[in-house]
Order: C-alpha cells, then sequence, then structure tokens
C-alpha cells in the first residue's frame, strides 16, 4: 500500500461521509482488488512502561494495530507475603497489609483488623469511637485512592492537569494519615481490637476543613474529564464488560458496579458502623472505560458525605479494647504496674494467641472485594494468609477487555481497571 | 441467631443435593462444604446454577503436611442476588489431580495457576497450567510447609558475565525460628501441673 492511496482511503470517508455514493466513488477509483498483509506480531508491553502502573508484562499479540491476544505476565513484584506472615505474629503482619495496594493502605489494614478479630471473637467488643475512626479513615483512604487512579487514568488518555491536580487533594490527605498513624504512606494504624492511638487535637477541625473545599476540587476535576471530548473518545465504548461477564470473571467494587450490578459490601453485608451511614451507590449502565471513570468520581462525593457524617458521630471514648491480652497497655501504666509491663513485654515478643479456626473475611476496598482467607491453629501466627486481591481478578479479564480493540486502548483499559501491583502478586 | 438458622437450612439443602458432601458452619457465621474430587465440576456447576452462587471470589491452596491428603483446596463462592457466601473445600494430595472449573468460572484459570504453583496442586483440564507468580524457570512450590522461608536460590548481578546468576543462598546467620509455646497463653497445662488444670477445667464447667 502506497502512502498516497493510504491518505486517499482514509480521507474518503471523513469529505463524504453525508454522502455514501460519492464515497464508494471516492475509494473505488480503480476497481482492481487490492491484498493488504496484515501479519501478527507481538509487543512486549512493560514492565518498565509507565502506563503499565507498575511492573505488567504484558505480551500483546497484535494484529495490525488490533489486539488479538493479551497474556499478563505478573509476579514481578511478587514479595512473598503470605509465606512471611505464616512466619511472623498477627500484630508483625500488619506493616504487610499496607504493602499490599500502597495506594490505599489502610483498607487493606482493614480486612486483617476484621480477620482477626472474628478469629478472636471480640468482633462485637470493639469500642464505638474506634469504629468510627476506622470507618472515616477508609473512606479518606477511597478518595486517595480514586484520586490516583482517575488522575494517572487520565494522564493515560492524555490530560495532564489532572495528575497535577490531584496529587495537591492527595497530599492533604496523607498528611491526615502522618498525624493519625505518623508515616505518610505505610501507616500501620489499625489494630485489631481498635486503632493503634487516639487521633491527635485538631485533626477532625482540618480533616472536617479539607471537606469544605473539596467539592470545589471534584467540580473543577469533572470539568476537565467528563465532558472533555477527548477523554470521552478513549474512554467511551471501550473495554466494555456486561453483568454477566463482570460476574464470571470474578468482578467486584466499581468495575463490577460500571457493569450495571448494584452490590457493594458496605451495603449487603455491612461491616463498621456502615449500616449506621447515609449513602447511596452509584451504578452504571454501559460497564465501559468511561462508566468505571463516573463510578469512581461519584464514589468520591459519597465517600466525602460519609467522612462528614463520621466526623459528626466522633465522640470521646476508649480507642482500642480493655483487653491487655490482645492490645498493650497504656504506657504511663507500664511504669507502675508489674501486671502491664509483664502484658506489653509479652505481646512484643510473643504476641497474642489466636484459637484455632478460619474465616473469609471481606471489606469493600477502594478497588473492589479486598478478601482475607485466614486459618489460625491456635498459636501466635497464622497458619495460612490468603489475600484476595480484587484487582488480581480484573487484570486476568484483560484478554476479553482488550480483543479486537486498538493498542491505544488497551492503556485505556488497563488504566481504567485500577491495576496496583501491590495486591495482585502479593 | 436468624442469619443461623438460614446457614443451617441452607447447608442440609445443599448436603441433600450433592451425594458426598458435608457441610459444616464455622463459628456460627460461615458456611463450609467439604465436597469430594469425584463430580467436582458438576457439583460446582449445580451450585451456581441451582443455588445461586454466581460469582467464584477467591481460590487457594492450604497445606497440612501431617493428613494424609496434605492440600486442601478452598474456594470462596458469593451469591450475589441472595447474599450469601460459601466455602467449598477439596482434599487432595501432590499427586493426585482436583478437576478444574475453569469451564464453570473462566476466572479460576489465574487462581488455579496460582495454587499449582504455590502448592502443586495439578488442575485436570486446565490448558493453562503455567506458573504465575514465580519468576521464569523457578522450582519448587514455595508456600508448602517445608519449603524454607528463604528459598533455596539468590541471584545478583555477575560484573564479569555481565549478567544475572542464580546460586544457593548463603545465609549471614542461622536461619531462627524461635518456638513461642510458652506457658503465657499458649501451653494452658504446666509441666507437672495437669491435676490441678483438670481440676480447674472441670470446676469451671460445674
Amino acid at each position: 500500500m502506497s502512502g498516497s492511496s493510504a491518505m486517499a482511503s482514509e480521507a474518503g470517508p471523513l469529505t463524504s461521509a453525508a454522502d455514501p455514493a460519492s464515497m464508494s466513488s471516492a475509494t473505488g477509483l480503480s476497481n482492481e482488488a487490492r491484498t493488504v498483509e496484515v501479519d501478527s506480531h507481538t509487543i512486549n508491553f512493560g514492565p518498565q512502561h509507565p502506563a503499565a502502573h507498575g511492573v505488567l508484562r504484558l505480551i500483546l499479540e497484535m494484529k495490525g494495530e488490533m489486539v488479538e491476544r493479551a497474556d499478563p505476565h505478573i509476579g514481578l513484584l511478587h514479595r512473598g507475603t503470605e509465606k512471611l506472615i505464616e512466619y511472623k505474629t498477627y500484630l508483625q503482619a500488619m506493616p504487610y497489609m499496607d504493602r499490599l495496594d500502597y495506594v490505599s493502605p489502610m483498607c487493606m489494614e482493614h480486612s486483617w483488623v476484621l480477620a482477626v478479630e472474628r478469629l478472636l471473637h471480640i468482633d462485637n467488643e470493639v469500642p464505638e469511637r474506634a469504629r468510627v475512626i476506622r470507618t472515616m479513615f477508609a473512606e479518606l483512604t477511597r478518595i486517595l485512592n480514586h484520586l490516583l487512579n482517575v488522575t494517572t487514568y487520565a494522564l493515560d488518555c492524555g490530560a495532564i492537569t489532572p495528575a497535577l491536580w490531584g496529587f495537591e487533594q492527595r497530599e492533604h490527605l496523607l498528611e491526615f494519615y502522618e498525624a493519625a498513624g505518623g508515616s505518610h504512606y505505610h501507616v500501620n494504624y489499625f489494630r485489631p481490637g481498635g486503632v493503634s492511638r487516639d487521633l491527635p487535637a485538631g485533626l477532625t477541625d482540618r480533616i472536617a476543613g479539607w471537606c469544605d473545599q473539596f467539592p470545589k476540587f471534584l467540580d473543577d476535576l469533572e470539568g476537565l474529564l467528563t465532558n472533555n471530548r477527548i477523554f470521552k473518545q478513549r474512554t467511551v465504548d471501550i473495554g466494555i464488560m456486561t453483568a454477566e461477564m463482570a460476574m464470571e470473571w470474578g468482578f467486584s467494587g466499581p468495575c463490577l458496579r460500571a457493569s450495571g450490578v448494584p452490590w457493594d459490601l458496605r451495603k449487603s453485608q455491612p461491616y463498621e458502623i456502615y449500616d449506621q451511614l447515609d449513602f447511596e451507590i452509584p451504578v452504571g449502565r454501559q460497564g465501559d472505560c468511561y462508566d468505571r471513570y463516573l463510578i469512581r468520581m461519584m464514589e468520591m462525593r459519597q465517600s466525602l458525605s460519609m467522612v462528614k457524617q463520621c466526623l459528626g458521630r466522633l465522640k470521646p471514648g476508649p480507642i482500642k479494647i480493655l483487653d491487655n491480652k490482645i492490645v498493650p497497655p497504656k504506657r504511663g501504666e507500664m511504669k507502675r504496674s508489674m501486671e502491664s509491663l509483664i502484658h506489653h513485654f509479652k505481646l512484643y515478643t510473643e504476641g497474642f494467641h489466636v484459637p484455632e479456626g478460619a474465616t473469609y473475611t471481606v471489606t469493600e476496598a477502594p478497588k473492589g472485594e479486598f478478601g482475607m482467607y485466614l486459618v489460625a491453629d491456635g498459636t501466635n501466627k497464622p497458619y495460612r494468609c490468603k489475600v484476595r486481591a480484587p484487582g488480581f481478578a480484573h487484570l486476568q479479564a484483560m484478554e476479553v477487555l482488550s480483543k479486537g480493540h486498538m493498542l491505544a486502548d488497551a492503556v485505556a483499559i488497563i488504566g481504567s481497571l485500577d491495576i496496583v501491583f501491590g495486591e495482585i502478586d502479593r | 441467631m436468624v442469619e443461623n438458622a438460614i446457614l443451617a437450612e441452607l447447608g442440609e439443602t445443599v448436603q441433600a443435593a450433592l451425594p458426598g458432601s458435608r457441610t459444616t458452619i464455622e463459628r456460627g457465621a460461615e458456611l463450609v462444604l467439604t465436597l469430594p474430587r469425584e463430580g467436582l465440576v458438576a457439583a460446582m456447576r449445580r451450585l451456581r446454577d441451582e443455588f445461586h452462587f454466581e460469582q467464584l471470589m477467591d481460590l487457594c491452596g492450604t497445606d497440612w503436611p501431617n493428613r494424609p491428603l496434605r492440600f486442601e483446596v478452598v474456594y470462596n463462592l458469593l451469591s450475589l442476588t441472595q447474599n450469601r457466601r460459601i466455602r467449598v473445600v477439596v482434599a487432595t494430595d501432590a499427586a493426585t489431580p482436583v478437576p478444574s472449573i475453569a469451564s464453570v468460572w473462566p476466572c479460576a484459570t489465574w487462581y488455579e495457576r496460582e495454587a499449582w504453583d504455590m502448592y502443586g496442586v495439578v488442575f485436570e483440564g486446565q490448558t493453562d497450567l503455567r506458573r504465575l507468580l514465580t519468576d521464569y524457570g523457578f522450582e519448587g512450590h514455595p508456600l508448602r510447609k517445608d519449603f524454607p522461608l528463604t528459598g533455596h536460590v539468590e541471584v545478583r548481578w555477575d560484573e564479569e558475565r555481565k549478567q544475572v546468576v542464580y546460586e544457593p543462598v548463603k545465609l549471614q546467620q542461622d536461619w531462627r525460628n524461635f518456638d513461642f509455646l510458652s506457658p503465657w497463653e499458649g501451653m494452658t497445662t504446666l509441666p507437672g501441673d495437669e491435676k490441678v488444670h483438670l481440676n480447674r477445667i472441670e470446676g469451671g464447667k460445674a
């Protein structure tokens, strides 16, 4: 195919789309049959590609510019978390959770503490204030996660400004993390039986102040993207997942809701104080990349409202259960009471023992159903800990999602699935 | 406790419908169904179609080296329409394959690949049983209880050969595994104290 004829055949439909008759005359200047050979070839996408959202190595078999097969090779960030946890006490295993989905650390901790609390049979004893704090930070984390996903997703589709704006907001949220738990990302804040320490003075006011300005930012962000012609061209009708397909591919979270399945664990199987909060579940219709984006934008508004409700519910009170066999005693007591000293020492050397049993505990993490299959054998270490990462199932559907799409659409699909390798590779 | 009754009822129905199965309720909240390997695919299909467990959320292996069938394959199913969960457990050993359920739920493929990678459980009928998470050319199944935490090989960049080389692991310090089964909480009966302990338990019951 020579360059000029390719131009002509491409220009044909554009100039004469209104008149099919003239179109055929434009392209059919010569009626002889032309054979264009398009051979399939393989592209190695990643693992060091900025649009691969981490260390994804995607083997793309292309037919021309169309994706014929997509075979994700994962495991490049496999750190053996599940194996390591089998050799750690329940308390020592906590920090590994932050490092799973490092974009939403506290939601990862949440599944872990709920699973351990269930096995310890203390899930009904966690004080109210601890529950409210945990719920509030889970929702702040959801905003944190969606902010990163939506803005970098826009980056994949050619818009730079959302990422620049979004990261400023993320920084505010990470400062709340730091104020509460002492660290920007890997906070290790939740504990079986509550949270590690109380909120510092003034933090609730700072969060409330942030809540006041955030809707303005969301409006600005939506103004940049929602009706943006380029963004819509890149995402509408790309990577469509029907509800049936989404169910059989194990989808959950925003990706499942975008396909039109009204399912949210916070509503259907409520944990913490979600049954007392007033919120709505946005549900999509098309199941394409654009719907997945819209769902996340709407979820951020819902999360914001939940954070405000939690702030209103925050009453003074204990932030941990009182059983010193599970949570450490106060620092001040340790200096005076022999028993407290022993408890402290034993907790940080041996840790607490968890009765025999198994649980599959789930939470609605920002990316979907984050499950923890935890088997305890009565000792101080978990016997088996399986992390069910939502992104694992989503990435697996990459082939069905991208088949027949252009290479550039594969990038948009990866972005819309919210892939983070910390949780997929574990 | 209404939930309990519903779970128990569902458990009985499932148990009656699937021959060779056994249901238990873990901690009064989670329904566990033990199935034989034979006819697993048909049973899973019935669970999906008749009992409306539409989604396979998780599939993983568990290693119990002291049991005659050392591996358990654990399936966590979710019903979106009934808002229920069920855990299906199938026992096997390293030599006996488990029927693959990728024909029932296509998402089972990666989970089965992971279970093969981590435990060496073979899935019969799975066409794509490549390793998933470990390195290319990895040997062994790392989540087995007899696989050392440090692994067998380590990698480094060899400046002379200008390539990454694999070598047996050299530990700077001996591997230490502390025994925490102390009398504090783990061991409830001290050696020589059995009689006292027995009295305490029986006293508590009365």
